[in-house]
């Protein structure tokens, strides 16, 4: 069984350089996902794609950050989300060590900073500014905070720089770090009921903009630099004294044996790009309209021909 | 034998206790004297943590020798081809229980036959109830459309479950028949069961490549040490008589093991199976972390959008399976095998298969005719997930609900859990490592002391100490308010036989209840603060402490009871001079395992959010690191057996001395 694959496998990328038109391989392209809507409907969409152009896919559920090193490897395919603020490292670690390559920017940007919900504007109306967050930092304090506000960060592997934050720009918050996506979507979901105001870290695209409307907090806008270069940025002595830049980009990954072995789906791959409402509208049918992915994927293939199909002829 | 027999001795004689308690005493002198150094500022920092430029590098020697083993020797290549195997075997159950395109294309198996004959076999090892359980179950999950995913999970425990059996087998008659093997795998296991899951996954991908193979290795690993231990019990029973027996009839020795051996320790044998079930299914989530597919990876998913009402699905179908399968694999413990006059005709000898076959060939064939008898659709499923939603928010945001938590959480933060977590910070290293081997000595005498000295030591040097003490602080304060809450509730309904029932369904319920889904509710209530997880920790030490109360003092032998009823002793003395001191020794045992089940779940709680070794290790689960993940591991490990060392040994001399059975 094996022997007979790795044949396949050889004759395959053995043809490969003779034609541009060569066959994909009858191997399954092996898509990983991850623990996020947009994330799973989009892998779906972009495998009911390629099965449509004739090839075998198959998904397996992966870390988001380890998955580069699979990716580098040839255990999974490609990927489909690489987000600059939340896996850029991970992405260029990988990318150094080789095995894959950048295979082209989706159209959306990714945006993660300081976030609040609609109703805390109402508890403190000057937002979005950091300046009128800083002034309302009582409004945010709890029991074990004292009078200062408390900002629930992302977990601490995400190296979001929160408490480096407070520091260079003086602010009145104590930063508490959540262990994962779910903690912070609970503290968003408790503070809902009485409409509690909180700020929280937050990301977009993602499922939670439809869920509760809500704003980013304005900081000192980015300067290239900011994490590298204390002059940077409004105080001249600190690092991270500036928001996380509003257009992060939004990445495909493919594995270096890819354009060789699925020479047609590659040629898509690199085609593919998705707008941040198209990105929304998947996660919004998982997430609000409570359909399977593979559904949801299958129902946007359905309704929106045009954008897909123009990178497949 | 002779070293039981002494220690015996030191307990029961007067003198030789004092001196115990004197030295105990001595240490925690010690301890307060450089605690108190510390805080007027004459004890040098050297002595209050060990500096860093004096930690050895251990994660980055565990590196090396990773790497040397794993490229160097080709462990890696090997692991590859055997992953290789495995997947075969992984892609032929994955084609049959849900279609995967793979050899050899036959499924999926339509749900209707699966329950079909999940139906025959239960009521084959105990009746109708049994049957209904097992119909049930599937029939649950297909109406709820979680057929697919539930197969996934259910595909790779098939290769799993069976993998650990033979290979815990196979290890357990080793240890029976070399006594070298028993030493040399006594202390591995010990370590395994109390080795933080984490540790276990990180390897499993490196060397089993990401998804189900790696999932599939790491339940197997996690699975074997109760078949290895449990063989080895069941083996050692065996009468001499029956050995004999064997041996006159001229067996050889591999017919001794087939036919004598193995059939006599069938029991135990079978008691381990239960217990690799078990253990397979409590990793059903966990393995989500390193591409397992199935309920996990849903059960993440969800949690990951915040619907609660889904999860909580998802944990009853899990519930469910354990139950179903626990219950199964007991009731084939106590199924004793038939035996047929003979002549009986074949199809009678084997009537149930050839019922569960017929069931299986006719729901085949029914699911050809009737869609719906093979797969129910996505929109023809009745899951209420959004109703459950809705439900579980508007009861967490119930205004008496809020404000009882919202106190609790006050009181616990501000004035209970920082003050003692910032306390336990504050007492120097040495002073700690002091404490700790007082309390194995006081506890356990000499040997836990010795190894509560070595352990601590190598935590301390490992330069994880802060968050290793947060660890166990979480733990010790989780632990604490289980038994204010646990050992009560236990006494309470160990008063009646209907009651104790009662509760250890509960009991088995928590337990097999996927731990993530307590976590949401925890942060809805409680915030992400040290109350959150100790809440979480809580709800999973309660279970053991509950139970073995319960076993406990049901167990307490009847003369006893009465004697104290003819005293005329009341109820009340009773309990406190009689019962409790009674049950006490396996009350402990109940102890030992809560403080286990924290330490497994204060590495889930990194989840909320803690500053613990959990956190760590959990970040070491995106990369590469296993030198570090490895050494974190450890720590948990070291700590965890401290404790069940120290407490295992009272509870033995306790029973010796009271002369109660093991």
């Amino acid at each position: 069984m094996n022997k007979f694959k790795t044949v396949l496998t050889a004759g395959a990328l053995a043809l490969a350089p003779m034609t541009a038109l060569a066959e994909d391989s009858s191997d399954p392209i092996v898509i990983p996902i991850h623990n996020w809507s947009s994330q799973i409907v989009m892998s779906h969409v972009v495998g009911q794609i390629f099965e449509t152009m004739g090839n075998n896919v198959e998904y397996v559920t992966t870390d988001s950050q380890a998955v580069y090193e699979s990716v580098r490897l040839g255990d999974v395919t490609l990927e489909l989300e690489v987000w600059e603020g939340a896996f850029g490292a991970s992405f260029r670690a990988a990318l150094e060590k080789g095995g894959l390559h950048d295979a082209g920017d989706h159209n959306a940007v990714t945006r993660e900073d300081w976030w609040y919900p609609m109703w805390t504007k109402d508890a403190c109306p000057g937002l979005p500014s950091w300046e009128a967050l800083n002034d309302c930092a009582a409004v945010f304090a709890t029991a074990e905070t004292g009078d200062k506000g408390r900002y629930l960060d992302g977990p601490v592997d995400w190296l979001k720089h929160g408490q480096e934050r407070v520091e260079s720009l003086g602010m009145d918050f104590v930063v508490v770090n959540a262990g994962s996506a779910a903690a912070l979507w609970a503290e968003i979901g408790a503070a809902e009921a009485d409409k509690r105001p909180v700020v929280v870290f937050n990301w977009t695209p993602n499922f939670a903009e439809a869920v509760w409307p809500g704003e980013f907090v304005e900081f000192p806008m980015w300067v290239d630099g900011c994490d590298k270069d204390p002059a940077v940025g409004p105080n001249p002595d600190a690092l991270y004294d500036c928001g996380n830049p509003a257009d992060g980009y939004l990445k495909k990954a493919a594995w270096d044996g890819m354009k060789d072995k699925w020479p047609g789906a590659y040629e898509v791959l690199t085609k593919i790009s998705f707008t941040n409402p198209q990105i929304a509208e998947m996660a919004r049918l998982v997430d609000v309209e409570d359909l399977e992915p593979e559904d949801a994927a299958a129902e946007w293939l359905e309704a929106n021909p045009d954008v897909w199909k123009s990178w497949t002829s | 034998m002779a070293d039981v027999a002494n220690g015996l001795k030191v307990t029961a004689t007067g003198p030789a206790q004092w001196t115990r308690g004197k030295v105990a005493v001595a240490l925690v002198a010690v301890a307060v004297v450089l605690t108190v150094l510390r805080y007027v500022g004459l004890l040098p920092d050297a002595l209050f943590r060990i500096p860093e430029a004096m930690i050895p590098p251990a994660a980055v020697w565990l590196d090396a020798a990773f790497n040397f083993v794993k490229d160097d020797l080709g462990l890696l290549a090997l692991t590859r081809t055997l992953t290789e195997g495995l997947e075969w075997l992984l892609d032929i159950t994955a084609n049959l229980m849900f279609g995967k395109r793979r050899w050899p294309f036959l499924g999926p198996i339509p749900w209707t036959a699966v329950a079909g004959v999940a139906a025959v076999i239960g009521y084959y090892l105990d009746g109708w109830r049994m049957a209904a359980l097992g119909a049930g179950t599937f029939i649950w999950t297909a109406l709820i459309g979680q057929w697919t995913i539930a197969m996934e999970t259910m595909s790779v425990l098939m290769v799993a479950a069976p993998l650990a059996f033979f290979i815990g087998l196979s290890l357990g008659i080793l240890a029976w028949k070399h006594a070298w093997v028993n030493r040399a795998i006594k202390p591995i296991l010990s370590v395994l069961q109390t080795l933080p899951f984490f540790t276990y996954l990180l390897p499993a991908v490196i060397f089993f490549k990401v998804g189900p193979t790696a999932g599939a290795v790491a339940t197997t690993i996690y699975a074997i040490p109760p078949m290895i231990l449990m063989t080895t019990l069941g083996l050692q029973k065996v009468s001499p008589e029956v050995v004999e027996a064997g041996n006159m009839s001229g067996c050889t020795k591999w017919q001794l093991l087939r036919h004598v051996y193995l059939p006599s320790a069938r029991t135990e044998i079978l008691v381990g199976v239960n217990q690799v079930i078990m253990l397979c299914l409590a990793m059903v989530v966990l393995t989500a972390f390193i591409g397992m597919p199935g309920l996990g990876a849903k059960l993440l998913a969800m949690m990951g959008s915040f619907k609660l009402g889904r999860s909580f699905e998802i944990g009853v179908t899990i519930v469910l399976l354990a139950v179903m399968l626990d219950r199964m694999s007991k009731a084939w413990v106590v199924k004793q095998p038939e035996h047929f006059e003979r002549d009986t005709p074949w199809w009678r000898r084997h009537w149930y298969l050839v019922t569960g076959v017929a069931v299986f060939v006719f729901f085949c064939i029914a699911a050809q005719v009737v869609p719906v008898f093979a797969e129910i659709g996505r929109t023809q499923n009745f899951s209420q997930g959004k109703e459950i939603d809705t439900l579980i928010k508007a009861f967490l945001a119930l205004d008496p609900v809020q404000n009882t938590t919202q106190m609790i959480r006050y009181v616990l933060n501000v004035w209970i859990l920082n003050p003692f977590r910032d306390f336990l910070l504050s007492i120097p290293t040495p002073a700690f490592i002091l404490l700790v081997t007082a309390f194995a000595l006081s506890l356990g005498g000499k040997g836990p002391a010795i190894y509560a000295a070595i352990f601590f030591g190598l935590v301390a040097l490992s330069g994880w100490w802060d968050r290793s003490v947060i660890t166990l602080y979480s733990v010790i304060s989780a632990v604490t308010l289980a038994i204010l809450i646990g050992v009560p509730l236990g006494i309470m309904a160990s008063r009646s036989e209907k009651w104790s029932r009662r509760a250890l369904l509960a009991c088995d319920t928590a337990q097999t209840f996927p731990s993530f889904i307590y976590l949401i509710p925890a942060i809805m209530l409680f915030g992400v603060t040290a109350t959150s997880v100790v809440m979480s920790i809580l709800i999973f030490a309660m279970v053991p402490l509950t139970r073995y109360t319960i076993e406990g003092l049901r167990t307490v032998p009847p003369e006893m009871t009465e004697a104290a009823d003819m005293a005329g002793a009341t109820r009340m003395q009773k309990l406190i001079s009689v019962q409790l001191p009674l049950a006490l020794p396996t009350m402990a045992v109940g102890f030992n395992q809560a403080i286990m089940f924290a330490f497994f779940m204060v590495i889930v709680a990194a989840f909320i959010g803690t500053q613990d070794l959990g956190q760590e290790l959990q970040r070491t689960l995106a990369g590469t690191d296993l030198g570090k993940n490895f050494v974190l591991g450890i720590c948990v490990s070291l700590m965890a057996l401290t404790f069940d060392l120290t407490i295992m040994k009272w509870a033995t001399h306790r029973k010796k001395a009271l002369g109660l059975p093991d």
